[in-house]
């Protein structure tokens, strides 16, 4: 077991370093003059020294790459070309509403989706079933931030129950919190819910068909005690699955949904970083991201043990 | 329709899927919506009382009037005209990706899937690759690229391959174990003959699934990549950059992007029905399975 544990920490390494690989080539190996893409096209022969000379643009490939990734594992993200901060700082400041917003949807769309999904496979091709598929059809559908737009309409404009944009930190209150917070994890929910529930809903299927839970109900267990104890416990592992993988899905949902609701989260800096060329924290969001997803991943890995003891390393 | 004449093997699962049998009313509505999507944007250009672009600043902010059915947007321009010019784009940018990232992740697919060596370092990148959230690197790929339609329907590929790469090799590596497969390898067979007369017909059925997934999934991403703007430039509608231009004015006129947003989420829906159906008909275990 704790072999494993090693062996599956270990094989991060070369997935990060490949993706360390991809996101320094995206700028380098793109046609033309790096400094000048970043810079735009009214910038000055100073303005695109400054930035070969920040992003050490003027050294050779190899050289940028290890001193690159060197710099990236004593932690420095680099720094921004307009604010001049560094940008793991930036990123520091801005982390708090994103992963508050992040856990309420994962929180919320846990408590949503499995129970639909569930419910769905054991009333199979009744009325329930079908709402829940339809819904989680629809919420691949609809564009995450004209879901967000419709809930402001609704909830804010029209019947004023929530506000309608901005954030206020937990550290305020959970009242606060939640009346800012509620709406945009709600939006986010929607198309996290279809994923899960959806994926719920096919496993629990198949779980329902075998013959333990045949037998389980034959010594005559009580009904909820079979969907829960005999048939979810089983069907748990690609559940959890999808719910790691979904997390790159959340993570772009993130991005959307804070420009809907004027939250001041990583999201919003990497729009904010878009629109101003800041490549440096650009290629910082994406990095950081992406480790997030490989860890995420990989605790949902190593918790498959726990959740089927059959499962040995 | 060909139905009923004999049709070569490779092209069943494609005529299958053109006669979509008894999967319910969810599939035939579908196919009814998109069609009626498709022909509006394809005739467009002929039926929009105006011009996409013309502005009018007389009539800015209107809701429904006489010549302006849906109402005009801030520069007093035509909403339903915009929307219905404005889906070419959306679905042109979607078909590209799809065709795109489907060609080359059955060739990528297939290389990985057949040749050992090679395997090992291309699963790695596309593990890497997958661990990329797909709309940030789309907007990297778009902010260094510029907006134009090509570096967006690139920026919106990238991230589908290895999807499709995964799907691809799975098949192989199930096929190549197969009596016909290993007989034609013992045959010596060549190699580019094995890989297309035996390989490629195994990979058509799931493929032609991911693509309406991968379809679906591109109109959205081009919708949301505009939005965060990191789209094709405005002066091209799509439906993702009439609703990133809605924003401003969302309080005084959500339509601007309510529209817009219901012609993409009715597409994209439609789509991803037919996908689905597709899906149980193509694969008999999963419909029996899923539903």
């Amino acid at each position: 077991m704790l072999g494993y544990i090693l062996r599956r920490i270990l094989a991060v390494i070369p997935v990060m370093l490949l993706v360390a690989v991809f996101v320094f080539a995206l700028l380098r190996l793109t046609p033309g003059d790096p400094a000048a893409i970043i810079a735009g096209d009214m910038a000055t022969p100073a303005q695109l020294e400054r930035i070969r000379e920040a992003m050490g643009l003027n050294q050779p490939l190899h050289i940028q790459f290890i001193t690159w990734v060197g710099q990236l594992l004593r932690g420095d993200l680099g720094t921004s070309l307009i604010s001049n901060t560094p940008v793991s700082s930036m990123i520091a400041a801005r982390f708090g509403p994103t992963l508050s917003i992040a856990l309420l949807t994962i929180l919320m769309s846990v408590c949503l989706a499995v129970p639909m999904g569930v419910i769905a496979a054991w009333k199979h091709r009744s009325a329930a079933d079908y709402a829940v598929m339809s819904f989680s059809v629809l919420g691949f559908s609809v564009p995450v931030f004209v879901i967000g737009y419709v809930f402001i309409l609704i909830f804010s404009l029209k019947l004023g129950w929530f506000p309608v944009q901005g954030y206020t930190p937990i550290s305020s209150g959970l009242g606060p919190f939640l009346l800012n917070a509620f709406l945009p994890a709600l939006t986010l929910t929607t198309i996290y819910v279809a994923l899960i529930a959806r994926m719920t809903r096919a496993n629990m299927l198949e779980v329902l068909g075998e013959d333990y839970i045949r037998t389980a109900r034959a010594k005559g267990a009580p009904e909820r005690r079979v969907l829960f104890r005999h048939a979810l416990k089983n069907a748990a592992v690609p559940i959890l699955t999808v719910i790691g993988t979904g997390f790159a899905l959340l993570i772009g949902g993130v991005v959307v949904t804070e420009t809907v609701f004027n939250i001041p989260g990583i999201g919003r800096l990497t729009v904010d970083a878009i629109l101003a060329r800041d490549y440096p924290v650009i290629q910082a969001m994406i990095l950081l991201t992406s480790f997030l997803y490989v860890l995420v991943n990989l605790v949902i890995d190593l918790s498959y043990s726990f959740f089927d003891p059959r499962i040995r390393y | 329709m060909a139905q009923d004449t004999q049709p070569a093997s490779a092209m069943q699962p494609l005529l299958r899927l053109i006669r979509l049998p008894n999967f319910g009313i969810a599939p035939k509505i579908a196919a009814l919506v998109l069609l009626v999507i498709v022909v509006l944007t394809l005739l467009a250009p002929w039926i929009v009382p105006h011009d996409p672009l013309a502005m009018d600043p007389l009539v800015r902010l209107k809701g429904p009037m006489e010549g302006h059915p849906l109402g005009t947007d801030n520069f007093g321009r035509d909403i339903l005209s915009r929307v219905l010019i404005g889906g070419r784009l959306s679905l042109a940018i979607g078909i590209a990706t799809a065709i795109v990232a489907v060609a080359l992740g059955l060739v990528i697919g297939m290389v990985a899937g057949f040749f050992r060596t090679a395997d090992a370092i291309i699963m790695r990148m596309m593990d890497a690759l997958m661990a990329i959230p797909s709309i940030l690197l789309a907007i990297a790929l778009v902010a260094l690229n510029g907006p134009s339609v090509g570096s967006v329907i690139a920026a919106i590929t990238i991230p589908e391959i290895p999807r499709v790469v995964r799907l691809v090799r799975a098949v192989v590596l199930a096929a190549r174990e197969e009596p016909y497969v290993e007989a034609a390898i013992a045959l010596g067979s060549s190699m580019p003959k094995i890989l297309i007369r035996h390989l490629v017909p195994n990979t058509l059925a799931p493929l032609i699934v991911q693509g309406t997934y991968i379809l679906a999934s591109a109109i959205l991403t081009e919708a949301i990549l505009s939005f965060l703007g990191a789209g094709v430039s405005t002066e091209t509608p799509t439906w993702g950059n009439i609703m990133a231009e809605g924003r401003m004015f969302f309080r005084i006129k959500p339509e601007l992007i309510l529209y817009p947003g219901l012609m993409l989420s009715l597409c994209i829906l439609a789509i991803n029905l037919l996908g689905d159906a597709a899906r149980d008909m193509l694969d008999p275990r999963l419909k029996k399975r899923a539903g």
